[in-house]
């Protein structure tokens, strides 16, 4: 097998990846980067990110602000830690992405401009229209291109990791091409893999978020942390799942059921006001506007159609020009995907599936506790996000993070420690061995979508907007039948050149590994907080679960899960509060 | 809405099987509402797991799915069944590009391509975090905000008659994207980057069909960007020729 020798190797050219990339290439121009990906940089799902990246900018923010909005956000469940750092350095990474050509909306005057955005008390969201992801990707993957030590590997897929006594060495990837397997070897490995999304049904994730690197850690001993904590947008266009931004309500969009009526005051967001006010109504956080959507659903007031229950996004209001202005792509999903112009007509939305909260353990130096590996961006839990993510903290945390994680991974490279090749050589060959039983497999009891088809429905069903301990259970149950049956996979394709039976397995694989860690840590978080709500422990008990769920990866069985204390510096766990009582300002 | 069949006529090409490629017809039962996308998923999930295409979002920004679908360029994602009422279907790759497998066409040499183009912006000097933002002004953010829509889907190459007669055409995507840089009030890099977008491949050798801008199915008009830069390159000839001038 070809030996690929890098300093630092990413796995992942998303966002994080990019800007890990370009990290380690600042901080050294001497160290040689390998930056490997399963698809072009420009394909990543940041680039389907839309309303923006939270950051104080403007006189009338702080940071202590940013950071409370955080932290409560997060139902406590944040490490304060991270959460601090977090919000100061997150103005000067977009400072650095505006340098470097980000196409950031403006202010008449030349200053960036910011939107207001759910749970935010201050408007505090940089945006570029409502295509933010997908410029940041741009300018991120264009800016990486004058840094002559970042080497891409595109269409790489990245298979296992490398570790030997307790330290990651790199890792075993496939050249999509040829299908030939090589063996990158590195003395610090970053993985900014993304996110989970596609182990559901409804999501809003592309074809490829599928958790590979979020396995890869997991297999190799790395605990994923709070895999229970899944976000539900409140507002995915049905059947396709597509996301509609938060920020069609930050610019003042409203919510009806089937009545017309504003259903958010009657789960204590409110007063209605006809226009935006901070941290009430539309702009409460995603968590407490998908459960309303739940309530909305068991009272009959929501609208049936062919694609589930949806309620109504009303932007008429705003107007033509504004809509046009700032929602650009919004009109055009919503007119081509379900036939409505949001200028001229209600737009159909039912909560989906968005964002893992949870991740591949780290610090808040992006250090995973396997010596040399690192991890950023959604891939990863810090954790800033706790127990549900504010919209537009994500963007900024893959920059954060992202640069952190370069700069350790940088460090830690200069150290200098020699790979111990021969045993290494021997764990690519076990990697190459692992992929060859699928070709050499001659027929499948079941073919690999249908066994999708029953993990991603079980989820859904056991681990939604509410769970109990039965459906949960159920889920569990399905994962073990459907771990069982994968076993005896064999691939239909057994051709050498762009292989996507292949890869689609490779996912399957990986699905199911993150897909266990996320049924078992809720079966275990016997409490309601944040985006984990169960309707046996309604309550959230901080003396019981005010802890991090770790998922350790266990050969035999289930994952084993233990716990980790919070951080906690300045803001002790109090009751969330939105609507009337959070006294936020006019957003209009 | 309801189901009907479709008869999706894919083009098929396994470089380690096949000789040459070949059509293979497909019959797929899809909802009204489905794109291109959905049938061919349909296909790769239910009926032939060994058909290889790219696609991620599924929403218009990855661009990783343009292909030819009844021989023009457009993302599937944005190809509605709708608007295709006789049923028959025909999908090919992306024209003007080496056939990789499949749907999946060689991207080598427009990756390139947008890498020699210098698409980042050269300052005039460095700026510190400290300064904070450089002022851009909506009506300059406007000069050049079109030109960042590119999803690199590389419709506009497919149909570019100049880059399928002579693949040193630099090409309507990377073009445009220099031509956004240049624009851009932040970037002062026109110079660095004429070696490419002023030479003989460059924008001169596009003779202004402007099929591209046509096909784009985000509506950059790279056609545009490149006579923009054409009637700039222009001016600096002649005022080339006035006193002072940089002759």
């Amino acid at each position: 097998m070809q030996v690929i020798e890098a300093d630092v190797i990413i796995i992942g050219a998303g966002g994080a990846g990019l800007r890990a990339a370009i990290a380690v290439a600042e901080a050294d121009p001497n160290l040689s980067i390998a930056l490997l990906s399963k698809v072009y940089p420009m394909r990543s799902h940041t680039c389907a990110a839309e309303g923006g990246a939270a950051g104080v900018i403007k006189s009338n923010d702080n940071l202590e602000y940013h950071f409370h909005d955080t932290v409560s956000g997060g139902d406590w469940l944040t490490d304060q830690d991270a959460v601090d750092l977090f919000v100061n350095e997150i103005p000067k990474e977009l400072l650095r992405m505006e340098h470097w050509g980000c196409p950031w909306s403006r202010e008449t005057s030349g200053n960036v401009a910011v939107r207001p955005f759910g749970g935010m008390k201050i408007m505090r969201t940089w945006f570029a229209a409502d295509k933010t992801g997908f410029h940041m990707l741009h300018t991120l993957f264009q800016t990486s291109i004058k840094y002559p030590s970042v080497k891409r590997f595109d269409e790489y897929y990245t298979v296992d990791l490398l570790t030997d006594d307790g330290a990651c060495y790199g890792c075993t990837a496939i050249e999509m091409r040829t299908g030939q397997m090589r063996q990158f070897r590195g003395k610090a490995i970053v993985i900014c893999s993304g996110g989970a999304g596609k182990i559901f049904p409804f999501t809003t994730n592309g074809a490829v978020k599928t958790g590979d690197g979020m396995a890869m850690a997991y297999r190799a001993g790395v605990p994923l942390k709070d895999m229970e904590f899944v976000q539900y947008h409140p507002t995915g266009l049905p059947g396709s799942g597509i996301l509609l931004t938060e920020a069609c309500r930050g610019e003042g969009g409203y919510l009806l059921n089937k009545d017309g009526y504003r259903y958010l005051q009657d789960y204590g967001l409110g007063p209605e006001t006809p226009t935006p006010v901070l941290k009430a109504m539309e702009l409460g956080p995603r968590d407490q506007l998908s459960q309303a959507f739940w309530h909305e659903q068991k009272k009959g007031r929501t609208i049936p159609t062919k694609w589930g229950d949806v309620v109504h996004l009303d932007l008429r209001h705003l107007g033509e020009k504004k809509i046009d202005e700032r929602l650009p792509l919004i009109r055009e999903l919503s007119a081509k995907y379900v036939d409505s112009d949001p200028v001229t007509t209600l737009v159909p939305v039912r909560p989906v599936v968005h964002y893992m909260m949870g991740g591949i353990h780290t610090d808040i130096h992006a250090a995973t506790p396997l010596k040399g590996l690192f991890a950023a961006g959604e891939c990863a839990c810090v954790s800033i996000n706790g127990a549900n993510r504010l919209g537009s903290n994500s963007l900024g945390e893959l920059l954060v993070f992202g640069a952190r994680a370069g700069r350790g991974a940088a460090d830690y490279a200069k150290k200098g420690l020699t790979a111990p090749g021969e045993r290494l050589d021997a764990r690519a060959a076990d990697s190459e061995a692992r992929v060859k039983a699928w070709f050499q497999r001659s027929r499948s009891s079941e073919p690999v979508p249908s066994l999708k088809k029953r993990l991603t429905t079980a989820m859904e069903d056991g681990c939604g907007i509410y769970r109990d301990e039965a459906t949960i259970k159920a889920a569990c149950d399905v994962i073990v039948d459907v771990r069982g049956r994968f076993k005896d996979v064999a691939l239909e394709d057994k051709s050498s050149v762009y292989n996507t039976d292949l890869y689609q397995t490779l996912e399957m694989d990986a699905m199911i590994e993150v897909a266990q860690t996320v049924a078992v840590s809720a079966l275990e978080r016997r409490e309601s907080r944040g985006a984990h709500q169960r309707l046996d422990y309604v309550k959230r008990d901080d003396e019981g679960f005010l802890k991090h769920s770790m998922a350790h990866y266990n050969p035999n069985g289930e994952p084993r899960i233990d716990y980790l204390d919070v951080v906690i510096t300045k803001s002790k766990p109090a009751e969330r509060v939105y609507g009337a009582r959070a006294g936020g300002q006019s957003a209009a | 809405m309801s189901q009907r069949t479709i008869e999706l006529e894919v083009l098929r090409y396994r470089p380690e099987q096949d000789q040459e490629p070949f059509f293979q017809t497909y019959k797929v039962p899809c909802e009204e509402e489905w794109v291109v996308l959905d049938a061919l998923n349909y296909v790769k999930e239910e009926m032939d797991r060994t058909l290889s295409y790219r696609w991620s979002c599924h929403m218009f920004v990855c661009g990783s799915c343009g292909m030819m679908i009844d021989s023009e360029p457009m993302l599937a994602c944005k190809a509605f069944l709708k608007d295709y009422p006789t049923g028959k279907i025909r999908v090919e790759p992306l024209s003007n590009f080496p056939i990789e497998r499949d749907l999946v066409v060689v991207l080598d040499d427009f990756v390139e391509k947008l890498e020699s183009v210098k698409p980042y912006i050269i300052p005039k000097e460095e700026r510190t975090v400290e300064q904070g933002e450089y002022l851009q002004t909506p009506a300059q953010l406007k000069a050049y905000k079109q030109y960042t829509l590119c999803i690199n889907c590389l419709c506009c190459y497919a149909v570019c008659p100049q880059y399928g007669l002579d693949e040193t055409f630099v090409g309507p995507a990377a073009l445009a994207l220099a031509h956004r840089y240049n624009m851009d009030s932040r970037d002062l890099g026109r110079a660095a980057r004429d070696d490419v977008v002023a030479a003989a491949e460059g924008i001169w050798h596009c003779s202004f069909v402007g099929a591209c801008s046509q096909v784009c199915p985000k509506d950059v008009d790279p056609a545009g960007a490149i006579q923009q830069a054409k009637f700039a390159h222009g001016i600096d000839y002649l005022t080339s020729f006035l006193p002072g001038g940089k002759r």
